[in-house]
């Protein structure tokens, strides 16, 4: 029995959250595809995020997106001094690869128990006026829970398209990914470049962290299904490629959905990691490859 | 010669001394928390042999692990093996597995490999928890067959880990001393260097993959027997993968000695944690400590003891 009605409302639903997952995995486009700096603990920070975005919606009653939006220039800080750890540390040293991983693994366990003994391990989730509405486009009903990430997430990424092409410091932060000397040469701080730039991918991510609550409930180990999907996404679009995360993103969104709607939800995991799989083994540059 | 035969000794020794140990009628708790620190010492010493003298950081551990645990659930399913078959079988079909990633390592270095391997302990995970022979999500209960050695499973279990650490620990020291140790320290430098001075990289990469796989593998195959109900959440644990890397990091990568030190140490602390405060607060300590160690005593606690010597 084949529907294509079934078909329809997957593929869509396809489509939006993977514009969601476009917005968790423009922080590692931008930190791992142009900085070189394998933050792992990313999506630790998307679910603190998620758990800001809760903490303030079930205490203040403030929609979790306006709050994941305010909170931003915190979570802004917190990259920036997580880079200037990581730099102290490793990078001026020159032995960021290993350490550095291991670090960024560290860092990922530590929030997440953190988070585990303040919240305890319930699922978690946000309340606002548009989840649970779902409007009718063309016959197929779209869950209006998906279409605002999937808005925000277009947003973030169009901005961040913007930020790097069009400002001083976007291309500033393109150019410390191609040749750091020459940048410094043009009187540009390398170290002051990535730090600006590590901490807009912490911002997004906790931005991405609002966008999740809203989709649905979290707990603190939820940030293992992300790093999996977040690496994918960032590999397959092409390293600091942002309109092929955006790309990426979707495809794989697509590829879940279909995958949860044919074959059952506990198959949908596996999908994100044999692409990610796939895409290191056959083309470790992706799709858009620089 | 000489240093071989004392080593042998040692091994020995530890060994006796572990059936001494199980044989004293000590606490039975005793004996259930030393098997968890003795599986460390095997998972960090086989972690160590690749991630330590080759340099390709495995995320993915767990999946060896679990691997090997379920194919001992699938054997006692199937036939009701016993526990040697058990231990041989869980570490062969991990080591091929470990062949399987030392190929991936001709495409990616670094990061893509420690990311890879991440990936491929969910995509296992996914197959386990469809796989409905070995129990599926739900999980499955093992029932152990009565009257064993020692007339307790428990003291039985410490004492095969016993005689497990013992051998991984000497596999890792034997690989250091011989000439496939001085082979991946050269390609964990300079994998390039390495290749052009003859040596042959990926040979020894596949070996070293192999062997940690196997390893590891061998770790997981007793622990259906040891907790009696395995799901998949408990055999894929993420916290496998964190003390396997933070247990060599912490006691020293370069030496056969620093995983088990890191091992001792940190596993000790767990354990005396999770009785005495909470498992949750265990783990934060575990994260901590990495952390700390990662970023001001990069070279462990062997390197930490070394350096006021000058080395």
């Amino acid at each position: 029995m084949f529907s294509w009605d079934l078909l329809a409302n997957a593929v869509v639903a396809g489509v939006l959250l993977g514009g969601f997952y476009a917005a968790v995995s423009l922080g590692v486009s931008l930190t791992f595809g142009l900085l070189d700096v394998v933050n792992i603990a990313h999506p630790a920070f998307v679910i603190l995020g998620s758990y800001a975005a809760y903490a303030m919606n079930s205490s203040f009653g403030l929609d979790p997106i306006l709050t994941g939006m305010l909170l931003t220039p915190l979570f802004y800080v917190l990259g920036a001094a997580v880079y200037q750890v990581y730099y102290a540390s490793f990078e001026r040293r020159g032995e960021e690869s290993l350490r550095g991983l291991v670090f960024f693994f560290g860092l990922l366990f530590i929030i997440e128990v953190s988070l585990s003994l303040t919240y305890g391990v319930d699922y978690r989730l946000v309340e606002a006026p548009y989840i649970g509405k779902s409007i009718e486009l063309g016959g197929v009903g779209v869950a209006v829970r998906l279409l605002v990430p999937f808005a925000v997430g277009l947003a973030m990424t169009l901005a961040l398209h913007l930020f790097l092409s069009r400002t001083f410091y976007g291309r500033a932060i393109k150019a410390v990914s191609q040749d750091r000397l020459a940048l410094r040469l043009m009187g540009a701080n390398p170290v002051r470049i990535k730090t600006i730039a590590f901490g807009i991918g912490i911002a997004a991510a906790s931005l991405s962290g609002a966008l999740l609550v809203t989709i649905a409930p979290v707990v603190p180990s939820t940030d293992r299904d992300y790093i999996g999907r977040v690496f994918a996404i960032a590999v397959l679009g092409g390293l600091g490629s942002i309109g092929g995360t955006l790309v990426a993103a979707i495809i794989l969104g697509v590829a879940e959905s279909l995958m949860a709607t044919f074959f059952g939800p506990s198959w949908s995991l596996a999908v994100s990691f044999g692409i990610l799989l796939l895409a290191l083994a056959v083309r470790p540059t992706g799709l858009f490859g620089r | 010669m000489v240093r071989t035969g004392g080593g042998l000794l040692v091994s020995l020794a530890v060994i006796v001394g572990g059936i001494l140990l199980a044989s004293l009628r000590v606490n039975l708790y005793f004996y259930f928390a030393g098997y968890v620190v003795l599986q460390y010492v095997v998972v960090a010493t086989a972690w160590n042999i690749l991630g330590g003298y080759a340099g390709y950081v495995n995320f993915g551990t767990s999946a060896f692990f679990a691997l090997g645990a379920y194919t001992a659930i699938f054997l006692i399913e199937a036939f009701r093996a016993p526990l040697p078959v058990l231990i041989l079988a869980g570490g062969l079909v991990s080591g091929l597995l470990g062949l399987g990633i030392g190929y991936l390592t001709l495409r990616l270095k670094g990061v893509f490999f420690s990311i890879a391997t991440l990936a491929l302990s969910v995509v296992l995970q996914t197959l386990i928890m469809n796989w409905d022979y070995v129990g599926g999500a739900k999980g499955v209960t093992v029932i152990r067959p009565g009257s064993p050695l020692f007339g307790n499973w428990v003291r039985l279990l410490f004492t095969v880990m016993v005689g497990l650490a013992v051998a991984a620990v000497t596999v890792a020291w034997i690989i250091e001393r011989s000439w496939v140790g001085r082979g991946l320290r050269a390609l964990r430098d300079s994998e390039e260097a390495a290749e052009c001075m003859g040596v042959p990289t990926l040979r020894l990469k596949l070996f070293a993959t192999t062997i940690s796989g196997f390893l590891l593998g061998v770790a997981g195959a007793p622990f259906p027997y040891y907790v009696t109900y395995v799901e998949p959440s408990s055999a894929f644990n993420l916290d496998y993968a964190v003390n396997a890397l933070a247990m060599p990091m912490i006691g020293g990568t370069t030496t056969w000695i620093g995983p088990v030190i890191g091992a001792v140490l940190l596993g000790t602390a767990q354990q005396v944690a999770t009785v005495t405060i909470s498992s949750e607060l265990n783990l934060l300590i575990v994260g901590v400590v990495l952390v700390a160690f990662v970023v001001l005593a990069p070279e462990g606690i062997v390197g930490l003891v070394r350096r006021p010597r000058g080395r």
